[in-house]
């Protein structure tokens, strides 16, 4: 920390030593830093100090000269601790091998049915859904009596019922207890619970007494909708579901409704959608139909709505279903449902990524 | 139910391309689950007149033909049928020919005489069991016509997939209804070949007793047998039927048998009306009546087994016993058989409820019972016993005794409903003429009998839809023969719900992310499994393995671990969250609980070239997950060990486990650990921002001797709570075992934080708190620091 022997005005060894920042090395190039812009002994920094006590012209010109040199000097400063910095850096790189695999960590990842409900069930909740659950063991007046199965029909046929040893039920809503065959039951819950408006969706579980093969299995998820209000017609069927379909699938994918029969429902509908593996020209997944069966639905049958204390002439309403473990397997085209309940590390791991 | 095309365009009297009906079919509700073309490998076949056939010089049994074949030049072909006859047609399959078995004709010399071709049997042809003989056929056309144009063989056999409410969709006429609505045509009955028209007249209703041919016939059990209508047929022949009728029959997919039993069968597809004939010389007493199997009743049924009929069953019987069990299957007794003379013909009603429990007793599901069950029409019985006995007259003569009965307990009509235009507006959400809404009513067969005066009409509904009940019934009949397609989808505003939304399901939603984030896949095992104490029993299984509601995840889990392994995978992590299930409390219906498990097994991270040793998970892991899944699960979770695993304890009670598993594990398998705990819904604590600390901390590692059975969460619980203002914190940071140490075989090593929020510590003041923290450890626990001179552990 020394005075500037020369004339403090005359900055030109200044500008030499400017001239020569580009060639220190690391440790010059601190000590330079600080000799030059050092807070307590820096020469600029004296020099800055001695401002106030010149002329106010002088002090304009040698205050604006000193100043751009004080900024040169950050500059010429900062370029040259960078450019050493770089140099480090290659000096230390040299004998690593940068495409050496880096370390990992394990990801793990939703079962693909998980995700395709989550997203079912965000895509309705945009259209003013919420989620309703209820239990999978229901006695036969929620899982059939009440959706308005006559007792002992063939409509009982296309629902192979797991039965439990457990005693029957006794009062109106009793009966054998079953494993829920559909998650509709909760469709019968919700209307007891709280009359209309109803928005709900209803993702569960359903059990049928069906071969594990293939594309049966004993247990499998469903998610259900209910809507019911006054107004509500198979005009807002169609547009609701049709809009779902879209979202879900392509925006221009094409849906039609084809007449069915859910004792719950009527008029009843199946809805398909455009093939989403050939784009509807005709494959083995569609069987050459161009079309895929995606869901069932529904008006809501007046006796369904009479059984939970619905006046069935004020409130009409609409009803679907669908299969989460069907669509899983169209959508990464699974040939075998088996696959999704053997929780294979490979299996998982292959649909963690994406969608 | 199978379809033939052929026979519906009979009905509509034009030809029709199978898979336009195919689709729409499938937009009025009944989809084709196939496509089968029928018999379109017999392409190569031509019909072939033989002109002669003389013996073959060296054989016996054989026969050398003289073959037209349409080509001009003669056909020496060798023939081995018995049944081959100078002048008649056969099918003849030309060298180069393939057979639809595949067998390609070639010229060859037989017994030494050049054989150029082969007349085929219909087996041969792939169109039926008779192997009697050469098929010959019933046809002048010109030797060489394709066999296709000279019989009627191609046909298209449509699948249909028909809904239990559609009864009338098991019959073509019903089929061939729902064509003629989308076509906006006609159609008929059609004409059966050969034949006039039936004769019959129809036969008088009378009530629940009658008698013709003298036979008496009664309904005894009048609510098994709504109605039953007989018929008696003298003089038949029973023989095979001819080819129209064993083709149609084959196209529906039912093999022929004689011309009795094919008439009854042909009536069946095409009407909806199961029939039964019955050998009348079988009949013991003349008498025929419908009612109750008795207690102890047995019958030998067509199918050869001997049923143990019961009370809730009806029956066919005469004088002596039953002889057929009603709507399911007629006795063996009383089969048709060749020897036949004598008909019975009986065409009825039976309840369907009856029926469905007589074939679900019996384990016997029949096309009749398929029928019952669903519906037969009830007032268009006396149509299907005169179709029934026209045909049989046309392919089996016979006379028919006068006055067939037509019984019936009561009288019944098909229902009347009222519907409401404006109901159809409601529903459907578009406003229908008048006339469109009846034009839909009239297509399916309804009449609307009066005009709409006041705000509905009323309909007269066919007795071949009984699924036709309530004026829902017909809002749907409406839409869907106009058609879902014409109504719009505009997607309009709606009130939201007044429901709320489940919080189990975000729940699980957030546990889910929970432990993706730590690196484990989401696996969902079949709910279903072995017995296990307290699980609840499915009464039905299909498999014993699957005979139980799963008590707890962790079987589960553990089983798709093993699967991994069994594909060689050792590092396995999987989750599931699901419904478990326990017996309720005395009788009542299961509980059902949510939880949470999981499995690790396997290295601790993937490998890496960097890292020479691979690390294991071990029981630390597990106990880190366990801790922060249980916490998360439930704030108030308390991990502690109990014998070698540990218990998640809640509320004062367990709410979860976790430790080391048994499983069937390959040797090179890692040591497997999971966890199971329950799922709390609506819990969860509050975050709140408390100062950050301004000042810095302090920290001291003491080194303590602790005797084996002292716990190291017992210091720092002692610690924790010794009430120091300057102790923020306590960690354990290492153990160190060894025999050599005095006093016990365990150091462990605690990092103690010390921070005071106000000001930045001097050293004495540290120096203080340390030492009245390590006074309170020896009073209370007798724990003291270990000897300074031992070699500190490191880590
Ligand atoms: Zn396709």
């Amino acid at each position: 920390m020394t005075e500037p022997r020369h004339d403090p005005s005359d900055l030109s060894p200044l500008r030499a030593r400017l001239a020569r920042v580009g060639a220190l090395d690391a440790a010059a190039l601190a000590a330079e830093r600080i000799a030059v812009l050092g807070r307590k002994g820096g020469e600029l920094t004296a020099l800055l100090r001695t401002l106030p006590s010149l002329e106010a012209d002088a002090r304009r010109a040698f205050g604006a000269a000193v100043n751009e040199l004080k900024q040169a000097f950050e500059a010429a400063f900062d370029a040259r601790a960078a450019a050493l910095d770089a140099a480090r850096r290659a000096r230390e790189a040299a004998g690593i091998d940068l495409t050496m695999p880096g370390r990992g960590r394990w990801i793990g990842a939703e079962h693909p049915v998980t995700r395709v409900i989550a997203e079912i069930v965000e895509l309705f909740r945009e259209l003013g859904f919420v989620v309703a659950t209820g239990p999978e063991a229901e006695t036969e007046w929620y899982n059939f009596g009440a959706l308005n199965f006559p007792a002992d029909h063939p409509a009982m046929d296309m629902h192979d019922t797991l039965y439990l040893d457990v005693p029957e039920v006794p009062g109106d809503r009793g009966g054998r207890v079953l494993l829920r065959t559909h998650t509709s039951p909760v469709q019968i819950r919700t209307l007891l619970e709280s009359g209309p408006p109803v928005r709900v969706v209803i993702p569960g579980l359903a059990y049928r007494n069906d071969p594990f093969d293939a594309s049966h299995a004993p247990a499998f998820t469903q998610i259900e909708g209910l809507a019911v209000d006054e107004g509500i017609s198979f005009v807002d069927l169609k547009a609701t579901l049709g809009h779902f379909a879209r979202r879900f699938f392509a925006a221009d994918t094409r849906v039609r409704f084809r007449p069915s029969f859910f004792p719950f429902t009527e008029p009843s509908a199946e809805m398909d959608v455009g093939c989403q593996i050939c784009g509807g020209r005709g494959c083995a997944a569609c069987k050459g139909t161009g079309w895929m069966e995606i869901l069932g639905c529904g008006m809501v049958h007046p006796n369904v709505l009479s059984n939970c204390g619905v006046d069935a002439e004020r409130f009409t309403g609409f009803a679907f279903g669908m299969g989460p473990h069907r669509i899983a397997m169209l959508r990464y085209g699974i040939p075998d449902i088996r696959l999704l309940y053997e929780g294979d590390m490979r299996f998982l791991g292959q649909l963690g990524g994406g969608r | 139910m199978n379809v033939s095309v052929n026979w519906l365009s009979e009905f509509l009297r034009r030809p029709l391309d199978a898979a336009e009906v195919a689709a729409r079919l499938g937009s009025l509700g009944a989809p084709a689950d196939a496509i089968v073309p029928l018999h379109a490998g017999l392409g190569d076949i031509v019909v072939g007149l033989v002109e002669s056939a003389a013996p073959h010089p060296n054989a016996d049994r054989l026969r050398v033909c003289v073959v037209d074949d349409g080509s001009g030049t003669r056909r020496s072909v060798v023939c081995g049928a018995p049944n081959v006859t100078a002048g008649r047609r056969y099918p003849f399959a030309p060298v180069g020919a393939t057979l639809p078995g595949g067998l390609r004709i070639e010229k060859r010399k037989l017994r030494g005489e050049v054989s150029e071709g082969m007349l085929c049997s219909a087996r041969e042809l792939g169109l039926g069991d008779d192997h009697h003989g050469l098929w010959e056929l019933d046809t002048d056309a010109a030797p060489g016509t394709p066999l296709g144009a000279a019989v009627p063989l191609a046909d298209t056999r449509l699948v249909l997939d028909v809904g239990p409410n559609r009864p009338d969709l098991l019959g073509h006429k019903g089929v061939a209804r729902e064509l003629a609505a989308s076509y906006g045509v006609q159609f008929r009955l059609p004409q059966l070949p050969g034949s006039g028209g039936g004769t019959m007249a129809a036969p008088a209703r009378a009530g629940a007793a009658g008698a013709t041919g003298g036979v008496a016939v009664r309904i005894e059990d009048a609510d098994g047998c709504g109605r039953f209508l007989g018929a008696v047929l003298r003089g038949v022949r029973i023989g095979p039927s001819p080819d129209w009728l064993a083709r149609r029959l084959e196209a529906v997919g039912v093999r022929s048998i004689n011309n009795v039993v094919d008439a009854t069968n042909y009536v069946m597809f095409e009407l909806n009306q199961p029939m039964h004939a019955y050998d009348l010389a079988t009949l013991r007493g003349a008498r025929i009546a419908a009612r109750r199997a008795r207690a102890g009743e047995r019958l030998r049924t067509l199918d050869g087994v001997d049923r143990a009929l019961d009370e809730e069953m009806t029956v066919i019987a005469d004088a002596e016993g039953a002889i057929g069990v009603a709507g399911v299957m007629g006795g063996m007794g009383s089969e048709v058989s060749a020897e036949t003379r004598d008909l019975f013909l009986e065409c009825a009603w039976f309840d369907p409820a009856r029926v469905r429990r007589t074939r679900r007793a019996l384990g016997l599901s029949t096309e009749a019972s398929f029928r019952f069950e669903r519906g037969v029409d009830r007032w268009n019985g006396a149509e299907a016993l005169r179709r029934c006995v026209e045909l049989i007259q046309l392919t089996a003569g016979g006379d028919l005794a006068p006055d067939p009965v037509d019984l019936a307990s009561a009288v019944t009509h098909p229902p009347r409903i009222f519907l409401r235009p404006s109901r159809v507006a409601q529903v459907l959400g578009v406003e229908l003429t008048w006339s469109e809404i009846e034009r839909c009513l009239v297509a399916v067969g309804a009449t609307v009998v009066s005009k709409p005066d006041d705000g509905r009409i009323a309909v007269d509904v066919p007795g071949w839809r009984p699924d036709l009940v309530t004026e829902i019934d017909l809002v749907e009949e409406v839409a869907r023969i106009h058609g879902y397609d014409a109504i719009p989808d505009d997607l309009r505003p709606a009130r939201p719900g007044a429901q709320r939304e489940d919080p189990a399901f975000g729940r699980a939603a957030q546990l889910r992310r929970a432990l993706v984030a730590e690196g484990l896949f989401e696996a969902a095992a079949l709910p279903m499994t072995g017995a296990a104490a307290d699980s609840v029993r499915i009464l039905n299984p299909l498999a014993a393995t699957e005979g139980h509601l799963r008590a707890s995840l962790l079987p589960g889990l553990v089983r798709l671990v093993e699967l991994n392994w069994a594909s060689q995978v050792r590092d396995v992590r999987l989750f599931e969250i699901g419904t478990v299930f326990a017996q309720g409390e005395s009788g009542a219906p299961p509980r059902e609980t949510l939880r949470l498990a999981a499995v690790i097994t396997g290295a601790r991270a993937p490998a890496h070239w960097s890292d020479s040793a691979r690390t294991d998970c071990d029981i630390w892991d597990l106990k880190g997950l366990f801790e922060r899944v249980g916490a998360l699960v439930a704030p108030g979770n308390a991990i502690v060990p109990v014998g070698g695993a540990l218990v998640a304890r809640l509320d004062g009670r367990d709410a979860g486990r976790a430790g080391p598993l048994d499983a069937d594990a390959p040797p090179w398998a890692a040591p497997l650990f999971g966890l199971e705990l329950e799922v709390q819904v609506g819990v969860g604590t509050a975050a709140a921002y408390r100062p950050l600390p301004v000042t810095p901390a302090v920290g001291r590692d003491v080194t303590l001797l602790l005797p084996e059975e002292l716990a190291a969460a017992r210091v720092t619980a002692e610690l924790a709570g010794a009430g120091e203002p300057l102790l923020e914190a306590v960690a354990v940071t290492g153990e160190y075992r060894s025999g050599d140490l005095p006093g016990g075989r365990r150091s462990v090593t605690f990092h103690l934080t010390f921070r005071a929020t106000d000001r930045t510590l001097e050293t004495p003041e540290v120096d203080r708190a340390e030492s009245r923290l390590l006074g309170m450890l020896d009073r209370e626990l007798g724990v003291h620091r270990r000897d300074q001179g031992a070699p500190a552990p490191e880590r």
